[in-house]
């Protein structure tokens, strides 16, 4: 008699915070269906306390991140665009699962998504040099401006659910030494989910990137008012909660940021420009008299 | 040895050195600067800028109404796809540069009148002011020929009409500060002064007329907090820029919400001003001094928190109290003066009412025992010592010549207290090794950071917050920015 089928291991999605992999202290969860309708999986439906702990967490992780040099940071994002590589096919799987189209441009996207991982990685040993001045004041003073990043930045991911978009508003956020809370698509999470296994698995200390699944319109005005959140990207918001997530976010003065999403188009391999860098950097200018 | 007082002998009495007023004529009443001309305001209102060191009215200036901001955001727009928007860069440079240079020729004008407006001394506003805001206009004017090397993109673009609304605490250097930068990227501007100093925006409109700029370019509406609601919330308006408080500038990110309107916001400030036990002690007083009595500490970078090591807080404050002795408060147009008028009556109850809460908190206060003029509004400079972290003197902005005084021990708690505030715009250190001011300044969330040094400011320097204290650059390359487009 031949041996039945091998039954399939499932893989359980859970959040992503301080660099562990829990379930939402809630207890809830919420089922994942992909484009035909099946259940793809049950994510957790995080809270409003566990977006609190994202924050707490990457508050924690930013000295050491943004404390680290611009080649270890490089070298860290680097990392993880290899072991984005040696998963290239699990992304490109549950891309089709989760969104349909085939295969092969499924592949593509995942590709695109990994150069764009990697033309980031290049980025925090040079922005700072792109950006960064030396002023020439009318006076005998040495007068330098340096970059440095805006701190905790909440990113609510567009609802596009491959990992091109991810990638797109992830990568700038913490190649500029930001640490970031990133609220998955609600409807298409499990990618984060995946990239989230990847950072843990690198050399990404923990907290500098948070993910939590769930509802968006519970957690983006946690983030939104949260006083401990610098920055907030609303590029996957809805656009009728945008005008009141921004009256949120004025409680502290945070930065908002929202911009095209060039990774709907088809030219996946066009540089994406410095904006989504710009938006989470502070420029500080150091003033020293010259003497002798 | 180093605390022994020199004594100058006698015959060093003070003798008066009033600037004479005779060269600045203020008009009775004036208009709003719309289109390039003076027009009524539409609700035909008007009221009185005082002089603060005398409570005596100067002039009386148009009250802006809704239909006023109407009017000038109409223009704007057709200067905006007109004369200025088509211009090309190398025109609107010679504009700049014109009106640099009348601001130059006619600069003590400016600064007698600033001092007689404001309340701040001539000194200042002779030496600082308006020296800055010309050299303002000139340092943006060579840029509008040069903005595709900026970069910001090969053919950045400008904006439209920019709304822009400044403080009363260097009323023309921040008129400078705004339009210069948005003229040069090929805006047109709506500018809102401050409702108790208007009279050297209202001579800059005459300024802007001499050098010949396109009706509409430049228009100036004079108000209350109204005309500048009115201003911010106009569809009409393509980006804002405003300076002032923290509490208004977060009514300004509520009230464009939503609407992509473009902001940068330059609020208010809590800074610390670090002092290390190696660093030279005589120029850390004197930076001290200038931190937070400059401009009456009306001031949003002004180093409200001294931070000394405990090692030498007594040394310190014992010098700096007696520095404070030889300052001279009174007449701002007395060219001896160092600390002139507080701006207004509102000003000096805020003031008055956070150093009554430093006493009650329980921190020790110390004021200079100077004499204070019978009219106007005054306050002298007042150190508190013994403050805590909590006191709301050490938390909130007072904006005026009051400084707290806290101690620390090592250099991470100094990084520790000088971050504890929801505010990051500015810090100073003092010290002598040169390896802790680069382990201070990479670690003090504050966009201007001054070691050895207190504010200085320059149009090539870029200045603005961190946190609370806002978002944006104004000043250096990066001061274009909020102005482009790529």
């Amino acid at each position: 008699m031949p041996d039945p089928p091998r039954l399939e291991v499932r893989k359980t999605y859970k959040l992503f915070i301080g660099g562990a992999f829990p379930r939402s202290e809630s207890g809830r969860s919420y089922p994942v269906t992909g484009r035909r309708g099946g259940l793809l999986a049950h994510a957790a439906l995080a809270s409003r306390k566990d977006a609190r702990d994202a924050v707490r967490a990457a508050r924690q992780a930013f000295p050491g991140w943004s404390g680290a040099t611009a080649y270890n940071r490089g070298q860290v994002l680097y990392r993880v665009a290899e072991l984005l590589e040696g998963r290239a096919g699990q992304f490109a799987d549950e891309s089709v699962k989760a969104a349909g189209g085939g295969q092969v441009r499924a592949a593509g996207q995942v590709a695109a998504a990994i150069d764009r991982w990697v033309w980031y990685a290049g980025w925090p040993d040079k922005i700072g040099q792109i950006t960064g001045a030396a002023n020439p004041v009318a006076g005998p003073y040495f007068n330098l401006s340096v970059p440095e990043p805006t701190g905790v930045v909440a990113l609510l991911a567009p609802a596009e659910p491959s990992l091109l978009a991810l990638v797109s508003v992830l990568a700038p956020v913490i190649a500029t030494g930001n640490t970031a809370v990133l609220v998955a698509s609600e409807e298409a999470p499990l990618a984060a989910i995946s990239l989230a296994e990847v950072l843990a698995t690198s050399d990404v200390p923990g907290g500098v990137v948070n993910v939590l699944t769930g509802r968006t319109a519970e957690l983006a005005p946690v983030l939104a008012a949260h006083m401990d959140v610098n920055a907030i990207d609303l590029t996957g918001a809805d656009p009728a909660a945008r005008a009141d997530l921004e009256r949120a976010a004025a409680g502290n003065v945070k930065r908002v940021f929202a911009a095209g999403q060039d990774w709907v188009a088809e030219d996946w391999a066009a540089s994406p420009g410095l904006d989504r860098m710009l938006a989470f950097l502070e420029t500080k200018t150091v003033w020293h008299p010259v003497g002798t | 040895m180093a605390d022994q007082v020199l004594d100058a002998g006698r015959g060093w009495d003070y003798a008066p050195a009033p600037e004479s007023t005779d060269i600045v004529s203020i008009a009775p009443s004036y208009d709003l600067f719309i289109g390039g001309e003076f027009v009524p305001p539409a609700g035909g209102g008007h009221f009185a800028t005082l002089n603060p060191a005398t409570e005596q009215p100067l002039a009386e200036v148009a009250q802006a109404t809704d239909q006023d901001v109407d009017r000038a955001v109409a223009v704007a727009r057709d200067a905006y796809q007109g004369a200025w928007g088509a211009m090309p860069g190398r025109e609107r440079a010679k504009y700049l540069y014109r009106v640099a240079r009348v601001l130059q020729e006619r600069s003590r004008e400016f600064a007698v009148l600033e001092s007689l407006d404001n309340g701040k001394p001539i000194r200042e506003s002779r030496d600082v002011d308006i020296p800055l805001a010309a050299a303002h206009f000139f340092y943006y004017a060579g840029w509008a020929d040069k903005l595709e090397h900026a970069g910001f993109g090969a053919r950045p673009r400008p904006l439209g009409v920019a709304g822009q609304v400044i403080p009363w605490n260097f009323p023309l250097l921040m008129a400078a500060w705004k339009l210069a930068p948005a003229l040069a990227a090929g805006n047109t501007c709506v500018l809102k002064p401050a409702e108790t100093t208007p009279l050297t925006a209202l001579l800059l409109a005459e300024v802007i007329q001499q050098a010949g700029l396109p009706p509409g370019t430049v228009n100036i509406l004079t108000g209350d907090g109204a005309a500048g609601q009115a201003l911010v919330a106009h569809p009409g308006v393509d980006k804002i820029a405003f300076t002032g408080s923290t509490e208004v500038g977060k009514e300004i990110q509520r009230a464009v919400a939503g609407t992509g309107t473009k902001l940068t916001l330059e609020l208010g400030g809590k800074a610390a001003n670090v002092v290390f036990d190696d660093a030279p002690l005589d120029q850390a007083v004197e930076g001290i001094v200038n931190g937070i009595f400059f401009n009456q500490g009306h001031v949003c970078c002004a180093g409200s928190r001294l931070l000394v090591q405990e090692s030498v807080a007594d040394t310190v404050l014992d010098r700096l109290k007696r520095r404070l002795g030889t300052l001279r408060l009174g007449d701002p147009l007395d060219k001896n003066t160092d600390i002139g008028a507080i701006n207004s009556r509102q000003q000096l109850d805020k003031i008055t009412e956070l150093s009554a809460a430093g006493e009650q908190e329980g921190a020790q206060r110390w004021s200079l025992a100077c004499p204070i003029p019978e009219r106007g509004y005054w306050f002298p400079p007042t150190v508190f010592s013994g403050v805590s972290q909590a006191h709301r003197i050490a938390q909130e902005e007072i904006f005026g010549p009051v400084l707290s005084v806290l101690t620390f021990r090592t250099p991470e708690e100094a990084v520790a207290k000088a971050n504890n505030t929801p505010y990051g715009l500015s810090a100073g250190v003092w010290t002598e090794k040169g390896s802790r001011i680069f382990w201070m300044a990479q670690r003090l969330r504050a966009g201007v950071v001054w070691a050895n040094t207190y504010n200085r400011f320059d149009p090539a320097s870029p200045f603005g917050g961190y946190r609370e204290s806002g978002f944006g650059r104004e000043g250096g390359r990066h001061g274009l920015a909020p102005y482009l487009k790529g």
